[in-house]
């Protein structure tokens, strides 16, 4: 019998393949509870009740817009756009087609209920995200046409502030700006006539 | 400009940075090397656990602090929101809460550890004060943490400890406002608490939990035996004949204790979170309120002890600082455990029957006067609480001249197994 | 689903009895009713939400409790929660805040009307049962009656319809009324309060619940506030479980693994 505390492992009847075994099925379970704990600390990063119940949909009454004017709401923090648009503006969407990225929305950038040039339920009624899609700026509404520092065929649209990129009234994107897609539509649907509700999809018909 | 090749002969990507920083020299010196008594024994179990709830606690309270708000107005109100609105936000708080209370219970068996074994005298001096340090920054990070809820024991609880330096005599009163930042307890204070409590403490904790370690590793651990197992070494490896790595002996040991130390903090966490009113008390489910005490306050648990002490020391001279220097006396005595402790006999295993029991009574005394110290103050307890008082102090003197008085049994060369 | 909560109950009783021995006084005068508050038993802590809401939530607030979680936790579908329970606030992220202010609630009753949603953790469950039980007649009070579990205390007997009136027992019977009045009653269904010997209250008018009905429906408040004080309590009594069946297959696992390095060391 040796004096020194430990054998040498390849003898005195060690399994050196139980042993490995055990040691692997020890890490393999024990690696799975550290998954188990990190679980709780990474889904606590998850928006809070709270910042969902500030995020919950926004009901607004938009009886009160005017032909050509913007409205701002907040949803989740972000600025919603309401523009009601004059039959001009709608006619202006057509013809600046040529020069847009996506002038057919085939970037998945609305719901699947919003279509065509007016990107909107109701074609008067435009709901938009007024966050930039290039790096999150809020561009600025600019319906007065021509504006030769902005664009030489501008029609009115958006304009952002910090990288100069332009979209038309829909929200679509011009070629050769920095944001690379259009601008985002929320879901939304109308209450009835006059309202309107953020975050909410159209019940089904 | 060639490196010196590293001694350890690793090649790829260990040998690049072995080359550099002295990771596999660490590894084999802290662990694989590191040769520990084979004869430890289930007390032996704390030291980690210590350290596992040390993790514990930076941890959880790294993400309790992302939604904890140290603002008077706000403090309680975003604790309840970290319980409720913050996905598993109550998880993390109790395991926080809980863990508290298991660090001081662990660090008190491991402090106990240490006086059954003699690991404190020489030449583990350095490591027992490091130890003393270590459990009187943790009192400190404990008080401070129990502040932070801002419920109504958090802030009469505050209010009190404040007061003890109020007993100094010229300064006391001034030193406490401008402890407090404040005439009583307040948003100052709280903000000052909760940047000691996150900053300066934890950086403390972990910077003489590292001092102790080195200082364990240079000169080996202790055994239930207390012989030097360096004195006899494999004349060849020249490892000591009674030590073994600490990995993976005791690495695959201390995962067994781990194991069994979570189930029954789980069971704490998931089913008793309160712990009966213990370790989260009633009346801090009401928000501070500095016009009305509670009806009975009484300290965290793992402070009873030394509040028993306060409250059993009678004021003298028209002062109450009496008792706050036996309070304080209470704690710096450990310091002095080293020096005070003469007998030439380590382990309790070979001394006599005086010490034995003596040391027996005082775990008992200590335990007694924890409870006292959340009791309301009656009679009895005030009586219980002198007693214990005069027992904890005699004790350690005793330390002094039990071995006189008594037979030693002869301490074995090597260790027992 | 079913085992689980079941296993965690046992579990809670357990530990539970093992801490009341050591269980601090919770302060003063022995209560005149102990409870014992069951969160799990469904029906009971809806209907308690819907009394809550109808009799308290007008003075009271919960505020930290938002009604979208009492819908969640207490499987009451939207419609059916802004229909019955939803008095103060239209949406269901909203946290139940009172309508009376707290100045209007001072100015009408001398202090404003506290928020409950801890109540049960501050308090204990057994006193907000007993609290909802003890209102007795006292004419020398500006409402007209007291309480027994806090005397002076500023708020009308709410539930007198339900109730009815009762009056201290010393009032009516003189003999023996103290020793009545220190007893402990235990558990919620022991015998109707009103009749029992041991009660320290006489019914002297009868509302519209028999006693024991009345016992059951404040039970049912009590039952909605210790739900209401710790919603994640059910969640984390059942992740208990899970984490200690799978501590107790790493132990397995690690002990066969230290074994087998200790056969090493002689």
């Amino acid at each position: 019998m040796s004096t020194q505390s430990v054998a040498n492992a390849t003898g005195s009847g060690v399994d050196p393949g139980r042993r490995r075994f055990l040691t692997l099925a020890t890490s393999g379970v024990g690696a799975v509870g550290v998954g188990f704990v990190a679980w709780p600390f990474l889904a606590s990063l998850k928006p809070s009740e709270r910042a969902k119940a500030l995020g919950a949909p926004v009901t607004q009454d938009i009886s009160l817009l005017e032909p050509g004017q913007k409205l701002n709401v907040a949803w989740r923090g972000k600025p919603v756009w309401i523009v009601k648009r004059t039959p001009e503006m709608i006619a202006s969407l057509a013809q600046v087609k040529g020069e847009l990225a996506d002038p057919e929305n085939e970037q998945p950038q609305q719901p699947d209920y919003i279509k065509g040039d007016a990107r909107a339920i109701k074609p008067e009624i435009l709901v938009m995200i007024g966050s930039c899609t290039h790096l999150g700026c809020s561009p600025t509404f600019r319906p007065d046409h021509p504006a030769p520092e902005i664009a030489a065929n501008w029609q009115g649209g958006f304009y952002c502030p910090c990288h100069g990129s332009k979209f038309d009234l829909s929200g679509r994107v011009y070629k050769n700006v920095p944001a690379p897609i259009n601008l985002k539509v929320p879901p939304y649907r109308f209450a009835n006539d006059t309202t309107i509700v953020i975050g909410e999809d159209p019940v089904a018909a | 400009m060639a490196i010196v090749p590293n001694p350890h002969k690793t090649t790829g990507i260990m040998g690049w940075i072995d080359d550099r920083f002295p990771a596999t020299k660490l590894w084999k010196d802290h662990l694989t090397e590191y040769y520990a008594p084979k004869n430890f024994n289930f007390w032996y179990y704390f030291g980690s656990l210590a350290l596992l709830v040390l993790v514990n606690q930076l941890i959880t309270g790294i993400w309790l602090a992302m939604h904890y708000k140290p603002d008077a107005k706000l403090a309680f109100d975003s604790v309840e929101y970290i319980m409720r609105d913050v996905p598993w936000g109550n998880i993390l708080r109790y395991m926080h809460s809980t863990g508290a209370s298991a660090f001081f219970l662990v660090v008190y068996l491991h402090m106990f550890r240490g006086l059954l074994y003699g690991s404190h005298k020489k030449p583990r001096e350095l490591i027992w004060i490091f130890g003393c340090l270590i459990y009187l920054v943790l009192m400190a990070e404990g008080f401070c943490g129990y502040v932070l809820p801002w419920g109504q024991m958090s802030y009469w609880g505050a209010n009190v400890i404040f007061n003890l330096f109020g007993t100094i005599p010229f300064i006391g009163p001034d030193l406490v406002i401008w402890i407090q930042g404040d005439y009583i307890p307040s948003d100052a204070t709280l903000s000052r608490l909760f940047s000691l409590h996150v900053v300066f403490l934890p950086f403390a904790l972990v910077g003489l939990v590292v001092a102790h370690l080195i200082a364990l590793h240079e000169v080996g651990s202790n055994n239930p035996d207390g012989v030097d197992i360096k004195k006899f070494k494999d004349p060849v490896t020249h490892i000591p004949l009674d030590g073994i790595g600490f990995h993976p002996y005791y690495t695959v040991k201390d995962i067994v204790g781990v194991c069994v130390f979570l189930i029954l903090f789980v069971a704490v966490i998931c089913f008793a979170p309160d712990g009966g009113g213990y370790l989260l008390e009633k009346p801090n489910f009401q928000e501070a309120n500095p016009l009305v005490t509670p009806e009975h306050i009484a300290p965290a648990w793992y402070f009873g002890a030394f509040y028993a002490m306060l409250r059993a020391t009678p004021s003298m001279f028209s002062s109450a600082l009496p008792g706050v220097i036996v309070m304080f006396g209470a704690v710096l005595i450990l310091f002095l455990l080293p020096w005070l402790d003469k007998n030439p006999v380590k382990s309790i295993r070979y001394k006599g029957t005086l010490t034995k029991v003596t040391t027996m009574v005082f775990a008992a005394d200590f335990v007694m006067l924890n409870y006292v110290g959340l009791q309301p103050p009656t009679a009895l307890f005030t009586l219980l609480s002198q007693i214990g008082t005069i027992y904890y102090f005699a004790y350690f003197i005793g330390l002094m001249f039990f071995h006189k008085f008594e037979k030693s049994k002869p301490v074995p060369e090597r260790v027992t197994s | 689903m079913k085992s689980v909560s079941l296993i965690s109950k046992l579990a809670v009783a357990g530990l539970a009895f093992a801490v009341s021995g050591t269980a601090m006084a919770s302060g003063g005068h022995a209560l005149p009713y102990s409870y014992v508050a069951d969160v799990d038993n469904l029906p009971s802590v809806q209907r308690g939400a819907s009394a809550f809401m109808g009799y308290c939530s007008g003075c009271h607030s919960m505020k930290y409790l938002r009604y979208s979680r009492v819908g969640q936790d207490l499987k009451i579908p939207e419609d059916l929660l802004k229909a019955n329970l939803m008095f103060t606030s239209d949406k269901v992220g909203d946290q139940i805040i009172s309508s009376l202010s707290k100045a209007e609630g001072a100015k009408w009753f001398g202090q404003a009307p506290p928020d409950l949603t801890l109540e049960t953790r501050a308090r204990g469950e057994d006193w907000v049962y007993s609290y909802l039980k003890s209102f007795y007649v006292d004419p020398t009070r500006p409402m007209g009656v007291n309480n027994l579990v806090l005397p002076g205390a500023s708020m009308p007997h709410v539930l007198w319809e339900k109730q009815g009136w009762q009056k201290k027992a010393e009032a009516e019977h003189h003999e023996g009324g103290e020793a009545a009045h220190g007893e402990k009653k235990e558990g919620e269904h022991a015998e109707a309060a009103g009749h029992g010997h041991a009660s320290p209250f006489t019914l002297v008018q009868q509302g519209t619940l028999e006693p024991r009905e009345y016992d059951k429906f404040v039970g049912d408040i009590v039952n909605f506030m210790a739900y209401a004080a710790e919603p994640g309590r059910s969640h984390r009594q059942s992740l208990g479980i899970k984490a200690i069946v799978y501590l107790l297959i790493l132990l397995g696992f690690a002990y066969l693994l230290k074994k087998e390095y200790w056969r090493d060391v002689h």
